[in-house]
């Protein structure tokens, strides 16, 4: 009899506890304003990043095409992967010294991990995060990038 | 009229056979390969193949600096990037003797029980997709969502953030830090019961967990299983307990330990923890107190020569960090002790004799990261 009676009372407490948890789903059904999915690209014009969004390592240049890096190579010993390569060359100053310059600061996207070293390392602050985060390409060789624009120099002001 | 030939029927009840779980398969959560030998449906025994994710992380470390080791620790354990993080820099920190500002350890043990909030979300939504109720998978990620806003407020970057440096952090917390972490815990604590509504009391759960797998305590201390799963067996090992760092010794939070270590009850054990962890944030938030994000460091960080050791209570269980140092600037020998290695060893012991669609139950709350495993 005690069997009997159990054998009917789990199956009431199985159909309670199935219900139960349907009465989540269905409130969340009828309350549409609490959905939180982002349309995301129909919402591209609209979306805009936190602030301190690390989407690419990129080297801000003021309107005279001009940027802070000295080409020390310092942010290129942080690296953990050698995601930058600093090619560096020589100019000749007004009064016969030869000056290093940077000649062009490669930046491999494929390879960053995103670990912020070489930004926090610059003594310049020549390098930045940039927002940009849709990085999808065909070819890999195009996550190359050469981040001092062509014919840029350093602004005057910075000194090593 | 045609010849009946008899066959020798053999016994398939009584003969084993073995299948493969894994690389390739959703409930092992990553690429781990599982050999499952079975007699009907019955697990006779079954063997963790590893080192479909091996990185050599451990040799990596040997050509990198101490700040450049951070990043990769992130990517042992990665729902637990943060307090993974947590126990390289702490092991620099003790070797070279410095004290970092009390700001410091206040929001590391803030993001530390963040993130172990975001990994056991994450954790219940696989359990229940494991279970076969997708729809917990929905409801935990959209929770976890807002932690990670919180983490990229801040740091820039969802999952792995490579925010803690030797010394301090990268860079001091976003002004709304505060505001937000209040909010999230407010609106999580309302959304906790849909939690428990939808899976705890779920009758289906209930009857393919409650006596499932189970691990004695003998056993979990013998095998090292550390961490929720560990507790559920009743074995006291919180390191945040009984070896305190950061601020954990200055706030107040349970323990909790499970009596029967079954399936069901690891699953509790995760439950309760982020409840504690909510506490613990709550004591927290508060009182940061002012002052700088890091402390001075050499540009150059050297350990003297010598032998280190450190352990955090990451997500999982016990990460343990050893470091031998002949004084350059990377280590001569790292390694890693890592919670899931441990859990997993122990599959093999407390599954057999289950049956298979148990295997993927018990597997589930042993909770593992393959990438963890391997390193
Ligand atoms: S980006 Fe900064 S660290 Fe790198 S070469 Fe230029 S100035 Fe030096
Ligand atoms: S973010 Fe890290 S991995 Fe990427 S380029 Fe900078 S230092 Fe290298």
């Amino acid at each position: 009899m005690n069997s009997f009676f159990k054998y009917f009372t789990d199956i009431f407490y199985a159909v309670k506890s199935l219900l139960t948890g349907m009465k989540v789903t269905g409130r969340y059904f009828f309350s549409p304003w609490e959905i939180v999915t982002q349309q995301y690209p129909e919402n591209r014009k609209t979306l805009k990043m936190y602030d301190r969004f690390k989407g690419e390592v990129i080297m801000p240049h003021n309107e005279h095409n001009e940027h802070r890096c000295t080409g020390c190579g310092i942010c290129e010993t942080a690296c953990p992967n050698g995601s930058i390569e600093i090619l560096q060359a020589k100019i000749d100053m007004p009064d016969g010294k030869k000056k290093r310059i940077i000649d062009k600061h490669i930046y491999h996207l494929d390879m960053c991990t995103f670990c912020g070293l070489c930004i926090k390392s610059c003594p310049s602050e020549a390098i930045v995060w940039g927002q940009e985060f849709e990085h999808a390409v065909f070819d890999r060789s195009k996550l190359t990038k050469i981040l001092n624009k062509p014919g840029s120099s350093i602004i005057k002001d910075i000194v090593e | 009229m045609k010849e009946i030939i008899n066959l020798p029927v053999k016994n398939v009840e009584e003969e084993e056979y073995h299948i493969n779980m894994g690389p390739q398969h959703p409930s092992t959560h990553g690429v781990l390969r599982l050999v499952v030998s079975l007699q009907g449906e019955i697990v006779k025994s079954l063997k963790p193949h590893c080192g479909y994710i091996h990185r050599g992380i451990e040799k990596m470390c040997e050509k990198d600096t101490y700040p450049q080791i951070i990043h990769l620790t992130d990517r042992m354990d990665y729902l637990s990037a943060h307090i993974n993080n947590h126990a390289v820099c702490m092991l620099v920190e003790k070797a070279l003797e410095v004290e970092v500002p009390e700001r410091v350890t206040y929001i590391r043990t803030i993001i530390d029980e963040l993130n172990r909030i975001a990994s056991h979300q994450l954790w219940w939504c696989s359990f229940g997709m494991d279970m076969g109720g997708l729809t917990c998978f929905f409801y935990g990620l959209r929770d976890r969502e807002k932690i990670l806003d919180i983490f990229e407020e801040s740091f820039g970057s969802r999952l792995l953030h490579s925010y803690y440096t030797p010394g301090g952090l990268m860079m001091d917390i976003h002004p709304d830090f505060q505001k937000n972490v209040k909010a999230f815990i407010k609106y999580f604590r309302k959304k906790i019961k849909d939690y428990d509504d939808l899976l705890t009391g779920n009758i289906i759960m209930q009857l393919r967990t409650k006596g499932v797998g189970i691990l004695t305590k003998e056993d979990a201390i013998s095998y090292g299983v550390t961490g929720p799963s560990g507790r559920a067996s009743g074995f006291a090992c919180d390191v945040r307990k009984h070896h305190p760092y950061g601020v954990y010794d200055k706030t107040e939070f349970k323990e909790i330990l499970g009596t029967k270590g079954d399936t069901f009850e690891r699953y509790m054990m995760r439950m309760h923890e982020m409840l504690e962890s909510m506490k613990i944030i709550e004591q927290l938030i508060d009182n940061i107190p002012a002052g700088d994000y890091k402390a001075k460091m050499k540009a150059v960080i050297k350990l003297p020569a010598g032998e280190y050791f450190q352990r955090v209570e990451a997500a999982r269980g016990e990460l343990g960090v050893y470091v031998v140092s002949d004084g350059n600037k990377s280590p001569y020998r790292m390694k890693f002790r890592s919670p899931n290695f441990s859990n997993l060893s122990v599959l093999d012991h407390i599954s057999r004799g289950c049956k298979i669609a148990d295997l993927v139950a018990i597997g589930g709350s042993l909770d593992y990261v393959i990438p963890d495993i391997d390193r």
